[in-house]
């Protein structure tokens, strides 16, 4: 079959590989119609997220039909329609049965090495790294797709692929990033980033009872997009002085009830904040760039919650932890439980509350990735979400 | 203060000092008459760095050690430079000497110490605990049929139960090699404890023991795992080392994750086999103890 492979800092290839086979009982093999490159696909793009290797089948948002079920798997069979979650979860352990997916213990074959990087290990996901288990990925025509039996929800037809496709990352992403801010009537949430997982997130505070969402991006069509769809305000964090300040004066002095970073470890910035961060992550003296985690945490208000989507992976400098402490701060973060939330989010879509397909700009054959990588990667021909489509 | 105890400190000594050399070279350098020496001290800071955070991040802390050893020599070797008759800063550039001999020694001190910690010489003894979502009796029944462990231990190649109590264990050496040795339990209480140890003509001496507790707030068994190896002399010493690796810890971490999953979910997460777009679907450098 053919996959997106990833060979090393910006350099990935369609290659041919072989055919996945069912390993173990609960596997499924899932034939992909639709597959999507994501925010977090780009950090191992540019070379952020270590212990990849050359070879490595990259893509972790997929969904498609059944063609083989192990005999562990019994609510499956070849020809249903699946959309895959993309952490990789037991349904067995402590952590499945809290419903906390992405924790599960029993997915990562490498969790002795996550261990030693992070004291413990998250669940095993797909296509992103030999820290969460090394899995061949989903940017493929094909993927093995372990504990088949407790991921993938059956969608049946009168949908189409892109409005159910984010249901494997993105829309969960953003609603639990809204969820974890315990929203209340009348509050105000910031959100950086109006990528895929902004512009949702926007939509998904508003479902959740926020009474005004304020968006920061510096990408003219994204920061558009963030008003005409999502009804946000916008900040283009280049044009002002001081998001803070702009915030600050925004709520009356408050400051934001809930802050949400979406964006992650690359965050671009401007000044001497900047140039530092860029240059102790190159000399690997840090390994992400938290401009936006430091701006959310002393934009937000007395005793409100910083939610944190956006990725991180390693050692983060100059966090004002004092200001955490002193305003009595939540911080709520983690990679995203999937599984908790396909059922209540396919119905909300079911129900016309939401429809998540109007993120996507680009729709490529799947020999495109390599193209489909950079353009969304430098926001080109005002890209917001590819969808490949093997 | 243990031996890892000294180490870490070790550790976080490098990355202040490095921190230190990288931010304000110049008033280092001005502090210890270095003259202008800011690039050099830079230098030697970023490798300051590089040793502490290898020494309080990785597996096998001795090497890094022995790179703070290595920059120990640099450092004094730089500093006598300015030691040299002349430095106004003499005397505070001796301190800094003097200092840095101090933690020369320590370094020497605590770098044989832990190389002389591997396998070959002493044997090991590594403690591991894992909590497993099953009453103690059904881990317990797993663990007495000896013969399905090697499902879990992938150093083993097999045991065979020849009596009661007695068993005979084979385990895969590197190139094709085999260890064997027989064993008997030497105690055995139902649903809480099992140990045994290896008889007389092992290729190895080892002792091991298993202990199933219920752990509280009915979350299944606490199951605590202790292993003794006191490989012989020589070179067979250097094979059992290389059979556990460079860490038998992780070892027998990676064999404690794979029981939890093979009892908890029925099967053991897997990735050899997989597709990837080079010869093998798991990686020689991130994949070690997955492929079997
Ligand atoms: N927690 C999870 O499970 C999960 C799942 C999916 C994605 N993510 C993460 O969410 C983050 C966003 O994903 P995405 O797909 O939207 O990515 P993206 O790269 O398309 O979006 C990031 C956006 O942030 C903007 N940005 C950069 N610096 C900024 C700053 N200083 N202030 C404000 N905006 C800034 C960029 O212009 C861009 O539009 C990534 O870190 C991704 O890894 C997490
Ligand atoms: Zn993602
Ligand atoms: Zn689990």
């Amino acid at each position: 079959m053919k996959a997106t492979c990833w060979f090393g800092k910006n350099d990935v290839r369609v290659e041919q590989v072989p055919d996945p086979e069912i390993l173990n009982p609960r596997d499924a093999i899932v034939r992909i119609t639709s597959t999507a490159i994501c925010g977090s696909d780009l950090h191992l793009y540019d070379g952020f997220i270590p212990t990849l290797d050359k070879g490595d089948i990259l893509g972790h948002e997929f969904m498609g039909e059944v063609v083989d079920v192990g005999k562990g798997v019994n609510n499956l069979k070849v020809g249903d329609r699946v959309v895959v979650p993309f952490p990789i979860a037991c349904g067995n352990c402590f952590f499945c049965k809290k419903e906390l997916y992405s924790l599960c213990e029993n997915s990562n074959p490498n969790a002795a090495m996550a261990e030693q990087l992070w004291g413990h290990s998250p669940a095993g996901i797909f296509g992103y790294s030999h820290l969460v288990g090394g899995y061949a990925g989903g940017q493929a025509e094909y993927a093995q797709v372990p504990f088949a039996d407790v991921g993938p929800i059956k969608i049946e037809n009168g949908f189409t692929d892109e409005q159910v496709l984010f249901l494997s990352d993105v829309f969960p992403t953003a609603y639990m990033a809204a969820e974890n801010c315990n929203i209340q009537p009348g509050d105000t949430v910031a959100i950086w980033g109006c990528g895929p997982i902004g512009q949702l997130t926007i939509k998904c505070a508003y479902l959740l009872g926020a009474e005004r969402v304020i968006a920061i991006d510096r990408v003219p069509e994204r920061l558009r997009m963030a008003r005409e769809q999502g009804g946000a305000d916008t900040i283009d964090y280049t044009a002002v002085d001081s998001v803070i300040d702009m915030l600050r004066e925004e709520t009356g002095g408050r400051g934001p009830d809930a802050c949400i970073d979406a964006v992650g470890m690359e965050a671009h910035g401007h000044g001497i904040q900047y140039a530092y961060d860029r240059v102790k992550q190159a000399a690997m003296l840090e390994t992400d760039r938290p401009i936006v985690l430091r701006e959310a945490i002393l934009a937000c208000r007395n005793g409100g919650t910083v939610s944190v989507p956006g990725v991180y992976g390693g050692f983060l400098d100059k966090i004002p932890f004092g200001a955490v402490m002193n305003k009595a701060l939540t911080i709520k973060t983690g990679q995203t439980h999937v599984q908790r939330y396909l059922r209540p989010l396919l119905e909300r879509i079911r129900n016309g509350e939401i429809d998540p397909s109007f993120i996507v700009t680009h729709r490529l054959p799947l020999d495109a990735a390599p193209e489909g990588y950079e353009i969304f990667k430098h926001k080109q021909d005002d890209c917001i979400k590819v969808v490949l489509k093997p | 203060m243990d031996g890892r105890q000294v180490t870490q400190g070790l550790g976080w000594f490098s990355l202040g000092l490095g921190l230190m050399e990288v931010l304000v070279p110049q008033r280092i350098s001005s502090l210890l008459g270095l003259g202008n020496r800011q690039a050099v001290v830079r230098i030697f800071g970023v490798r300051e760095i590089v040793s502490g955070l290898g020494i309080l991040t990785q597996p096998r802390p001795a090497a890094w050690v022995q790179s703070r050893v290595a920059g120990d020599i640099m450092d004094l070797a730089l500093l006598s430079t300015a030691l040299a008759k002349g430095n106004p800063r003499r005397g505070s550039a001796a301190m800094a000497a003097a200092a840095v001999l101090g933690v020369t020694a320590l370094d020497l001190l605590c770098s044989e110490d832990l190389s002389r910690g591997g396998a070959v010489d002493r044997g090991f003894h590594v403690r591991k605990s894992i909590i497993i979502d099953r009453p103690p009796e059904d881990i317990y029944r797993f663990w007495h049929n000896f013969g399905a462990l090697p499902r879990i231990m992938s150093h083993l190649e097999s045991i065979h139960e020849f009596a009661p109590n007695r068993s005979h264990w084979v385990a895969k050496g590197p190139a094709g090699t085999r260890l064997e040795w027989d064993a008997e339990i030497t105690e055995d209480r139902p649903n809480q404890l099992i140990a045994w140890r290896s008889l007389e003509g092992a290729d190895v001496d080892n002792a091991g023991s298993v202990r199933f507790e219920r752990a509280a707030g009915g979350r299944g068994t606490l199951v605590r795992v202790e292993l003794d190896y006191r490989p012989p002399a020589g070179a067979l010493g250097a094979t059992v080392a290389k059979l556990f690796g460079e860490n038998p810890e992780k070892q027998i971490a990676v064999d404690l994750h794979r029981l939890k999953q093979l009892i908890e979910t029925g099967e053991i997460a897997r990735t050899e086999g997989q597709p990837a777009g080079r010869a093998q679907g798991t990686s020689k450098k991130y994949d070690e103890f997955v492929r079997t």
